[in-house]
């Protein structure tokens, strides 16, 4: 990864309290594993941020290596590495995920 | 694509002690579905878990022969407990 790209992505991360990398956009998810991403997303209700990795190759590459996580899409949210679709899904499921957006956008 | 020995034999190269369940969710040998108990697990947040998981599989994501792999993480004492 480029020292261009890496500050990129630490932008990217630190300036939005909920930031996801997927594949296509909030209107037009290009995998259903970003769209459950995206769905999870807006069904709470909350204001968050998507690159679009298609249309971004270096960030493609350059996240999986960034977050340790071969796999789009990803999802941070206050700077933290949360997960990836699954781990959205379960953190849904079980209630938790609820608490740690609203911890984020309050603080 | 791979078959699911190989996805199994990869993980249990990571996490030698690991129960590994491998269910191929297309037939195309490229979406996979694996349950994992090892007591690696033990202390770890989900992430770190799978980031664990990841890191055996490297190889086969990367080259991406392996396009999805859906996890399921837990320790042998969460196993017990929900039993």
């Amino acid at each position: 990864m480029s020292p261009e790209t890496k500050s990129k992505i630490d932008g990217l991360v630190a300036d939005n309290k909920i930031m996801v990398f997927m594949k296509g956009n909030k209107l037009m998810p290009q995998c259903g594993f970003s769209n459950n991403v995206v769905q999870i997303l807006n069904s709470l209700g909350v204001p968050y941020e998507t690159l679009d990795v298609l249309a971004n190759p270096d960030i493609r590459q350059g996240i999986k290596e960034y977050s340790s996580w071969p796999t789009i899409p990803q999802v941070y949210i206050n700077g933290e590495f949360i997960g990836g679709s699954d781990i959205m899904i379960k953190l849904y499921q079980e209630g938790n995920l609820q608490e740690t957006v609203e911890v984020a956008l309050a603080s | 694509m791979i078959s699911p020995d190989q996805v199994e034999a990869m993980i249990k190269s990571g996490l030698p002690d690991a129960e590994v369940a491998v269910q191929d969710l297309t037939g195309g040998g490229d979406h996979y579905q694996v349950a994992i108990v090892s007591t690696a697990f033990e202390g770890l947040r989900l992430v770190k878990r799978h980031q664990l998981v990841y890191k055996a599989v490297d190889s086969a994501m990367s080259s991406e022969a392996i396009h999805a792999l859906s996890l399921e993480t837990n320790t042998p004492s969460e196993v017990a407990a929900a039993s």
